[in-house]
């Protein structure tokens, strides 16, 4: 066991580290990009658009798409380096991870033409329009009407509402999951398009979270006309396109989210004791969850480089891999209490704005809470944990061979 | 990146576990479950020893194969599975290690050979009754080259012909090997919380005894011996608690309550995700651990601790709620939960218990965070 790269891949990063350190253009940290959105988007823009140059915006996209048809452990090299250095914002995650990606798996060739090359050089950002007031982790059930306008046109006319759309309020185009056949069973009557964002009757209204911040969109789809040429797969076929969507969710190398156990420790080690001895990081109890919540982090960080090893050996990462964010999303929950106990009434005190140490704690204090259902909560992630790597059976579910019309008219009596 | 078991790692594996399936079914485990008299599986023991596991880390000169402590690591996870009713923690990883490390040329030519030829059986002695041991404050001393005093609880020291014991002598705390066949040791078997184990209490009176005295002082000695075994022996916690998850989802498929089988149940997708969330968390920590075994590295201390407190709240989370998965069932005799449940509170104490873990764990994160602040 070790942990050097092959000699291909030292190649690689050495390659990419010369390039980051010739062309980097600024630490992600610095203030006006986390409090000034369109200094961030600025930012992006040209960060992405220097990467593109180089062809390390998409490295496993083939060169035709502009990316330099590498391997994934080049990916996961690059996204190290870059992360070491603080340069990515994550504004283009979604789209070049999720969205473009399932248009060049079903958009016709004059569509990607048109498409695939701003998106990956960030001129054009992407967003996602699945999830529905009553359509969350059953996502399948999306109410959002699409019908045929009745012109003769083959034009779709769409109408409902999307929400949690991160980035709705600042991207380009979206890839929407709507319903077009209500008279089969759920699954059966979906059909995935792509949108101009800009396009007449779509509006976008950012969410006031429990944070008192403004990150997710509602998004409303007021009469919007979207020709069949945007159309992503078959009529009714959305389902197969939107699980396309899901399943190309890179794999994730960085750390974890929000400030760690190491961030707690420091915490404590500045702040008096119990009884007035010491500091608070001599107390038993709080040395205690430290070491376990420690394992956990850590143990999560290393799972990562067993993915890493699966990689670089040309293999698929194991399904150990699963575990990331269900782990993550609950230490940052957990790591935040710990922090807000030892500052004792000080805990009660919002710095959140400060970005004092005490303010990154607050921040995970509700981005703990937010994590744990963003992206599949931690209890559709241990159902898939427990069905697709444990082989347990799948729920049993009563809305399987009735039609979505039945399954609206049976909640409508029964509320 | 090359964090995991290499090809032929991976083999061994495979191997070992075809073998162990064959030779230590847990009928196995329950002959010495239920005569604890007999310490450990004789039969077994002498196919290990035959196969080449005992001396699977001392070098060709001294008798063993010396490929090395990831491949160890990897039989260890193997031999956590299955529960082996054989005294391979106290020979292999302690007694083994100790010589290796602390011995003098004199004593690795003299016992190294017979460990891997499986002649030798060995021990570790430190705890003088309840509490936690520091070996500055041991009362078994040493005058002279003879050892008085009384250690229990001793694993395998019932069966071991030979024994590490960390004792005070003129110069301080130290480690010492005994012979135990030999004159001035009197033994008591005990009634273990895991009769798999043999569990004794040793008596010393003027023993006749040798230092063990290579290198480092003596109370980092016992240190580097815990930390070295402590990696390898998250490795069988980390096959128990595979073995417990397994066992679980097979009994779980098959029994029906309500009209369906209970794995159909979120209550225990839910309960059986958590154990394998867990079981990973060990496994990333139990690798990181044998990297740092396998490379002598700085990080020991803390790599060890790490795979110690994950594999142990692993091990025992899986085998408590496995047995709870198996209902009325897994709390009978008849089943194997118990011999998990037994198996897993075992190696949680062996080497000493996890707050002593966690205190090691956390002093070297903050020298860690000394270091890195310049301070």
């Amino acid at each position: 066991m070790d942990f050097k790269d092959s000699d291909q891949d030292a190649a690689f990063r050495q390659q990419v580290r010369e390039w980051l350190a010739a062309n980097a253009l600024r630490r992600r940290d610095d203030e006006d990009l986390r409090t000034n959105e369109s200094a961030l988007l600025e930012y992006s823009k040209a960060w992405q658009a220097k990467k593109a140059d180089a062809r390390y915006a998409c490295i496993t996209w083939p060169e035709a798409w502009g990316g330099r048809g590498g391997r994934l452990i080049e990916q996961a090299i690059f996204d190290e380096e870059e992360e070491k250095l603080g340069l990515d914002t994550g504004v283009f995650t979604i789209g070049l991870g999720m969205c473009v990606p399932t248009v060049m798996a079903f958009a016709d060739k004059a569509t990607k033409a048109r498409l695939v090359a701003p998106a990956l050089r960030g001129e054009q950002i992407w967003c996602q329009l699945f999830s529905e007031p009553s359509a969350g982790s059953d996502v399948a059930g999306v109410r959002t009407r699409a019908v045929l306008a009745d012109d003769g046109s083959g034009d779709w006319i769409v109408d409902g509402q999307k929400v949690w759309t991160s980035g709705a309020h600042y991207s380009d185009f979206g890839i929407v999951l709507v319903r077009t056949n209500p008279d089969v069973p759920k699954h059966k009557g979906l059909t995935m398009f792509w949108v101009d964002m800009k396009a007449q009757g779509i509006s976008v209204v950012p969410i006031r979270q429990a944070s008192d911040q403004r990150d997710f969109n509602e998004v409303y789809f007021n009469g919007v006309r979207i020709p069949d040429s945007q159309r992503l797969g078959e009529i009714d076929g959305g389902w197969k396109v939107a699980l396309f969507t899901l399943m190309n969710e890179r794999v994730t190398v960085g750390g974890a989210m929000g400030a760690g156990w190491r961030d707690l420790l420091k915490l404590a080690q500045g702040l008096p004791g119990l009884g007035g001895t010491g500091t608070a990081a001599g107390d038993g109890a709080f040395r205690a969850r430290l070491a376990e919540g420690y394992v956990m982090s850590e143990g999560l960080r290393l799972t990562r480089l067993r993915a890493l090893t699966a990689l670089s050996r040309g293999q698929t990462p194991g399904p150990e891999n699963s575990i990331g964010k269900v782990v993550a999303a609950r230490q940052m929950q957990v790591v935040a209490y710990e922090a807000l106990d030892i500052l004792d009434q000080y805990g009660m005190v919002n710095e959140m704005g400060s970005h004092s140490l005490p303010g990154r704690f607050q921040w995970n204090f509700f981005w703990g809470a937010a994590m744990r259902i963003a992206g599949g909560t931690d209890e559709i992630l241990k159902n898939i944990i427990s069905e697709r790597v444990l082989g347990m059976p799948a729920d049993i579910r009563v809305d399987r061979d009735v039609t979505f019309k039945s399954l609206s008219e049976r909640r409508a009596s029964s509320g | 990146m090359n964090f995991d078991f290499s090809e032929e790692q991976v083999l061994l594996k495979e191997h070992a576990r075809r073998l162990l399936e064959a030779e230590c079914p847990s009928s196995v485990t329950r002959k010495v479950l239920e005569a604890p008299h007999l310490g450990f599986d004789k039969s077994l023991w002498k196919h290990v020893v035959e196969l080449g596991w005992t001396g699977i880390a001392i070098p060709e000169e001294f008798g063993g194969t010396g490929m090395g402590h990831t491949d160890l690591c990897a039989i260890a996870e193997e031999l956590g599975r299955v529960v082996a009713p054989i005294p391979f923690v106290s020979t292999v990883y302690l007694f083994a290690e100790a010589i290796l490390q602390f011995g003098s040329e004199a004593q690795k030519r003299e016992l190294l050979p017979r460990i891997a030829h499986g002649e030798l059986i060995g021990c570790l002695a430190t705890a003088e009754g309840p509490g936690y041991f520091s070996p500055g404050k041991a009362e078994t001393r040493v005058v002279k080259g003879r050892m008085t005093g009384t250690k229990f609880p001793v694993t395998d020291g019932g069966t071991a012909t030979h024994a590490i014991v960390a004792a005070r002598s003129e110069s301080g705390p130290g480690l010492f090997v005994v012979n135990l066949e030999g004159e001035g040791v009197s033994r008591t078997t005990l009634d273990a919380l895991d009769p798999t184990r043999n569990l004794a209490k040793i008596a010393f009176e003027d023993a006749p005894c040798q230092p063990l005295d290579g290198g480092r002082n003596a109370g980092d000695r016992l240190a580097v011996l815990l930390n070295r075994a402590a990696v390898v022996v998250a490795f069988e916690q980390v096959g128990g608690a595979e073995r417990c998850l397994e066992a679980a989802l097979t009994f779980s498929s098959e029994r029906y309550a309500f009209g369906r089988t209970i794995n159909s149940y979120q209550a225990i997708k839910h309960k059986l995700a958590d154990l394998y969330i867990k079981k990973e968390i060990a496994r990333s920590n139990a690798y990181f651990g044998a990297w740092a075994l396998s490379t002598n590295a700085e990080d020991l201390p803390r790599a060890a601790a790490a795979a110690r407190i994950a594999g142990t709240m692993a091990y025992e989370f899986a085998a408590q709620e496995s047995l709870q998965t198996h209902g009325g069932m897994g709390f009978t005799w008849e089943m194997d939960c118990h011999l998990h449940l037994r198996r897993s509170r075992q190696l949680a104490l062996c080497l000493g218990a996890l707050p002593l873990w966690r205190e090691q764990l956390i002093s070297c994160l903050e020298q860690a965070d000394l270091i890195e602040s310049g301070a």
